[in-house]
């Protein structure tokens, strides 16, 4: 792999690299969401917002994960300025969303619609911060970048029997090539390593982390049996048994494919935790894909690998979702959602190195602005995991 | 273009690349495989015969395991295999008390 050894970037002064430059609206609670959506819309799209659903009614752990996960976007390097939203009597609390803004240098503003005196002016006031964001961001110039600053979330979505034989292997390539040069990947969805956590277990530079990903692995399944039903009800989905994938093992196999084939395991981190480490780093998300997607950029991912056999339109608020597909039929038949089309692997067309240097190519032309089809079409989804009930 | 291919020597499948009609024969190989059943694109064919209980490996590594005797060239998918993992259903059935959940 020669070509697209470096890309156009964003230096943030924390020392990162964006490859987008957003302004970010973020509304602390659900109450605030369709505001912060306004504003953002009003100044799309460099205007991004995070709709979510928590933010009050939540204790302990989950309170947390909700605060820390809308605190991660905030640093997030491909944000350049942060607007946050708040209702005024909710437990998420703005100021310290705004802070972390600020401790990496970047502009922030919060907003109450309380304060304010409702969605009018409260909408208006938002809308005029943002236009001075967007001015003041637009100034910013991107610098050549080396690939070794990237973290490059891989993930895989709508399964079917060609992403275990081609799009998840090529990303794989990808993973190692970008990791060779000093880069790092994360990947998450613990129930779909189940059946192959020997093998990533095996490329763990510590046995505690081996031994820390086989608890986490071990975890999950227990969780899941505790239900007292059948995991083939959603591991696989109906869609992937439809596509020939038969067991959660099989679909496990071939999804950890796309975290590279040597690279090292270097770290097992909560959801939406900062991956600091070089080389692979697996997250603790759940399989659902918005979810999974929402952690990954959260530990500081700039950029998506996705890779998909049925076709799935997912995006996110601040980061390039690529998608990639082996299935021939779904690239014509959802053609305005994937970005590159492997499928000549499966037909011998194509060689898995040719397809994967295309990868790599397509990353960082993206990397250096050249839109996704998830960005074209304005695909943001953003979730936020929850483990316990609304009280 | 190879009708179907098997990821590691290790496997005792293949997966189809385009739909094999029952009947029909494959070649594996040295080896040809009489297809006894319709193999839709992307299902799998066992290469060789695989006991009850005998695991089913692909990649490499287990899948699963036989819940019958699967001849070579038959179909195999959720009929005949059975997934060891995270299987709260199984755990239930032994213990004699579905949870709330479960029902």
């Amino acid at each position: 792999m020669t070509a697209g050894e470096s890309f156009l970037g964003y230096r943030r002064p924390d020392g990162r690299v964006g490859v987008r430059n957003h302004v970010l609206v973020v509304p602390t609670v659900i109450c605030s969401a369709v505001v912060a959506e306004r504003i953002a819309a009003a100044v799309a799209p460099v205007g991004t917002a995070l709709p979510h659903l928590a933010g009050c009614g939540q204790l302990g752990p989950d309170m947390s994960l909700t605060h820390d996960t809308l605190a991660a976007y905030c640093g997030h390097p491909n944000v350049g300025a942060v607007i946050v939203v708040a209702l005024g009597c909710e437990q998420v609390v703005a100021q310290r969303l705004a802070d972390e803004a600020r401790r990496h240098q970047k502009p922030a503003a919060v907003i109450a619609i309380q304060t304010e005196g409702g969605t009018v002016r409260a909408t208006s006031k938002g809308i005029e911060i943002a236009r001075e964001m967007v001015d003041l961001l637009s100034r910013a110039e991107r610098t050549r970048c080396d690939v070794s600053s990237l973290v490059v979330s891989v993930k895989c979505g709508g399964s079917d029997y060609t992403s275990g034989l081609a799009s998840n292997p090529a990303v794989g390539r990808v993973a190692d090539a970008l990791v060779d040069r000093g880069g790092a990947v994360v990947l998450g969805e613990i129930a779909e390593i189940m059946g192959a956590e020997h093998l990533l277990a095996a490329r763990a530079t510590t046995a505690n982390t081996a031994a820390h990903l086989l608890r986490v692995v071990s975890r999950v399944e227990a969780e899941a049996m505790a239900l007292g039903l059948d995991i083939r009800g959603t591991q696989p989905s109906p869609g992937n048994i439809r596509g020939g994938l038969t067991t959660i093992e099989e679909k496990s196999l071939g999804a950890t494919h796309k975290a590279g084939e040597r690279t090292r395991l270097e770290e097992v981190v909560a959801y939406a935790a900062p991956v600091t480490h070089r080389g692979l780093t697996v997250m603790d998300t759940p399989g659902l894909d918005v979810e999974s997607v929402t952690g990954m950029v959260g530990g500081g991912a700039q950029v998506v690998l996705f890779t998909t056999g049925l076709g799935t339109p997912t995006g996110n608020p601040v980061a390039p979702v690529i998608k990639i597909t082996g299935n021939s039929r779904t690239a014509a038949t959802m053609a305005d959602n994937i970005d590159i089309d492997v499928s000549g692997v499966i037909s011998d067309a194509e060689s898995l190195d040719a397809a994967a240097r295309r990868v790599f190519d397509e990353l960082t032309a993206v990397c250096s602005g050249e839109p996704t089809a998830a960005e074209r079409l304005g695909h943001r989804e953003f979730a936020i995991h929850r483990r316990n009930p609304t009280i | 273009m190879t009708r179907a291919i098997v990821v590691s020597p290790r496997d005792n499948v293949a997966t189809a690349l385009e739909a094999l009609a029952a009947g029909s024969s494959l070649a594996i190989g040295d080896a040809t495989i009489a297809v006894r059943d319709r193999i839709p694109q992307g299902h799998k064919i066992a290469i060789q015969e695989i006991g009850a209980g005998a695991a089913v490996v692909k990649y490499g590594s287990p899948i699963g395991t036989a819940t019958t005797d699967i001849p070579a060239g038959a179909h195999v998918h959720t009929h005949n295999v059975a997934s060891t993992r995270g299987r709260g259903d199984l755990a239930a059935a032994a213990s004699g008390s579905p949870s709330e959940s479960g029902r």
